[in-house]
């Protein structure tokens, strides 16, 4: 047994499961057929994703005037988006990393989605700065390579290139730690494999992954340490992105307290999407053993701490908007002008989504509910995208001088983008959860005599984890027979 | 019998196994190669495997990672096209420094990350269109595979694996 636990905790795999169980629940949904409700969630998005892809190419092929940009408010959806995005991406790994530092046991039925959730989420993030810069064939022009034009380099000063050195790192960092948790459980499905060209697809995904004591040792070790190393990155990563703004001038997002503030609701933001995505998730692919109720409840509290973070830093920036006399103070995002302004419907929509909503989760019976987690989940992700359009549209909707005061009106490109960045996000969500390996299932197995429903039982009534051994006569083995089915 | 042979032995639990890999390890054979589905703690301590070492080529290559920020920033913004930014100067390295901590960290962290992993990668042997290894599949389902050569003490082994709770014991030509 590898650890021991306390029997007053709730098991973590639910059932009377044996290793071979756990092998056959995570390889059904891949060897299985997808039934009705997967074939019209994929169209859907596809259909959402092709429009977006259309107002891309509307975008790219016009410029960017076919947003509702205008002199004064130079990002506004997309940035928000972008924001929105990066943020969702946050909880993947720490609930892959930290929990991995903190020795959480429970992250082992969540990680490899949440972590899926981080890598298709910064695709989308990506793509806004990128569309955004309108030429984007020329988007090479961030790396910092020789080039033609003279001795023409980036600007390192610049907080916009650290975050194109904090997101690509932040990439594929988590592709890679994401790839190499997956390789045993890829051999998994690669050594259960009848039909022929699956195997050679997940011979190859599986990097030839064999299971050998010395790849287990490098590969707790290697764990580890990309835990560690992925740890400061996260935090590194939405602290760059909050540094765009307040590296800047303008009132409002001239904020000391932006680092940990975003960091803080790219988290809340992370755990409500891995909320939303796990609700469908266990009832999709049959996975209700694995994702218990004690899973939604370890999230929400993780979503009332962090929520809890981001309410005071609100009211701290309130405060400190009022408490400064400035006039060009009382138009933050978070004041009395934009309260009463023409964005206040924005401004209460962040207060009841963000603060309002996740106090519920304050009653136990809420914070295991699944229905309720699953709707507080979407509140808040509405909730955080207001808040980073707040940030953008309110601040930048009255400058130093009223002549320079407009307001922003989206266009259908700006919601089409959007609406397809979502699109793209499912269709490959989707994708993943009927090829991938949803759950981590060589981690499983080893808490599961731990933490699984059935052992717990058995050591409350003094039962061993070890079973008797039974002693194979001699005379049963096959002699000089060639087992070796891998060749 | 020559040493040309293998014994395969199979196991179904973890504790099982590592026992049994104590017990054959006290009475001094040679344990080849286990092949397991799960990570068994205190297995490579049993088997007598050395620690790895990946962590420490990690910090190494964190280090190189850092050094080549320091240098690629030193000569892009200082030396090969000097410009003044914002009021502040590009004339030394240490005062621009703090611009410049982001890039440094991420650096780092790319550097240590990718290539402590390239390094785990070519040590285990693992890339892609590599053939696996495991000589049985249910390795990566349930079952636990200790792989013993024999040298002319075929009976002596089996007996003893027998004694340690295997389900399964086939003799197979070495590959």
């Amino acid at each position: 047994m590898s650890h021991y636990e306390a029997s007053i905790r709730e098991p973590l795999v639910l059932g009377d499961k044996s290793y071979h169980d756990i092998t056959e629940d995570i390889a059904r949904p891949i060897e299985g057929k997808a039934n009705k409700n997967w074939y019209i969630a994929f169209y859907i998005s596809l259909a959402a994703m092709l429009w977006g892809f259309g107002c891309i190419f509307y975008t790219v092929g016009t410029g960017i005037g076919v947003w509702g940009l205008n002199k004064n408010i130079g990002w506004a959806w997309d940035i928000t988006n972008f924001v929105w995005w990066v943020g969702i991406g946050h909880a993947g790994t720490l609930i892959s990393a930290v929990l991995l530092l903190f020795r959480q046991k429970w992250r082992m039925a969540i990680n490899r989605s949440a972590e899926a959730m981080t890598i298709f989420a910064v695709f989308q993030a990506g793509l806004f700065p990128i569309i955004h810069m309108g030429r984007p064939w020329n988007a090479y022009w961030v790396l910092p390579i020789p080039n033609q034009f003279g001795s023409l380099w980036v600007n390192f000063n610049s907080p916009l290139l650290w975050d194109v050195f904090a997101i690509s790192t932040y990439l594929s960092v988590s592709l890679v730690f994401w790839w190499t948790g997956l390789l045993p459980d890829f051999a998994m499905i690669r050594d259960r494999a009848v039909k022929p060209f699956q195997k050679k697809i997940y011979s190859l995904l599986s990097f030839g992954w064999s299971g050998r004591a010395k790849d287990w040792q490098r590969f707790e070790e290697v764990s580890l340490v990309l835990a560690g190393l992925a740890t400061p990155l996260v935090l590194s990563v939405h602290t760059i992105v909050s540094m765009d703004f307040a590296t800047s001038i303008n009132p409002g997002w001239h904020s000391t307290i932006f680092p940990p503030y975003f960091v803080a609701g790219a988290i809340f933001s992370g755990f409500a999407m891995v909320q939303t995505l796990m609700g469908i998730m266990r009832k999709v692919t049959n996975m209700e053993d694995y994702i218990t109720r004690m899973h939604v409840e370890y999230m929400n509290i993780v979503i009332i701490l962090t929520g809890g973070i981001v309410a005071v830093a609100y009211a701290t920036e309130f405060f400190i908007a009022w408490y400064t006399g400035s006039p060009y103070e009382n138009y933050t995002y978070l004041s009395v002008g934009a309260a009463t302004g023409p964005y206040a419907w924005a401004f209460y929509s962040l207060l009841f989504f963000n603060i309002l909503t996740p106090q519920i989760l304050w009653f136990k019976k809420i914070r295991r509910s699944f229905i309720a987690s699953f709707i507080i989940s979407i509140f808040i992700n509405i909730g955080m995208w207001f808040e980073r359009f707040d940030i953008i549209a309110i601040v930048l909707s009255k400058g130093h001088l009223p002549s320079t005061w407009w307001r922003f009106e989206p266009t259908f490109v700006d919601v089409g983008i959007f609406i397809g960045t979502i699109g793209f996000f499912f269709v490959l969500f989707l994708l993943y959860a009927r090829t991938f390996p949803v759950i981590a299932q060589a981690e499983v197995k080893t808490i599961l005599k731990s933490s699984g429903e059935f052992y717990k039982k058995r050591s409350e009534q003094g039962i061993p984890t070890k079973p008797a051994i039974v002693v194979l006569n001699t005379a049963d083995k096959k002699k000089d027979s060639d087992n070796n089915l891998n060749g | 019998m020559d040493s040309s042979k293998v014994i395969h032995a199979f196991y179904t639990d973890e504790e099982v196994l590592l026992d049994a890999v104590k017990a054959v390890k006290a009475e001094h054979h040679h344990i080849e190669e286990v092949f397991c589905p799960f990570p068994v703690h205190g297995l490579d301590k049993a088997m007598g495997l050395a620690p790895t070492k990946l962590a420490i080529t990690a910090f190494m290559y964190g280090l190189i990672g850092l050094g080549f920020s320091i240098w690629m920033t030193n000569y892009m913004m200082i030396v090969d096209w000097p410009q003044d930014i914002g009021g502040k100067p590009s004339f030394s390295w240490i005062e621009n420094m703090p611009a410049f901590v982001p890039i440094m960290f991420e650096l780092t962290v790319f550097f240590a990350a990718h290539l402590m992993v390239i390094t785990f990668y070519m040590r285990s042997r693992i890339w892609p269109f590599k053939d696996a290894e495991n000589p049985d599949p249910r390795t990566t389902d349930d079952h636990f595979l200790m792989e013993i050569p024999v040298q002319n003490n075929e009976e002596e082994l089996t007996s003893l694996l027998c004694k340690t709770g295997a389900v399964e014991i086939n003799v197979v030509d070495k590959h």
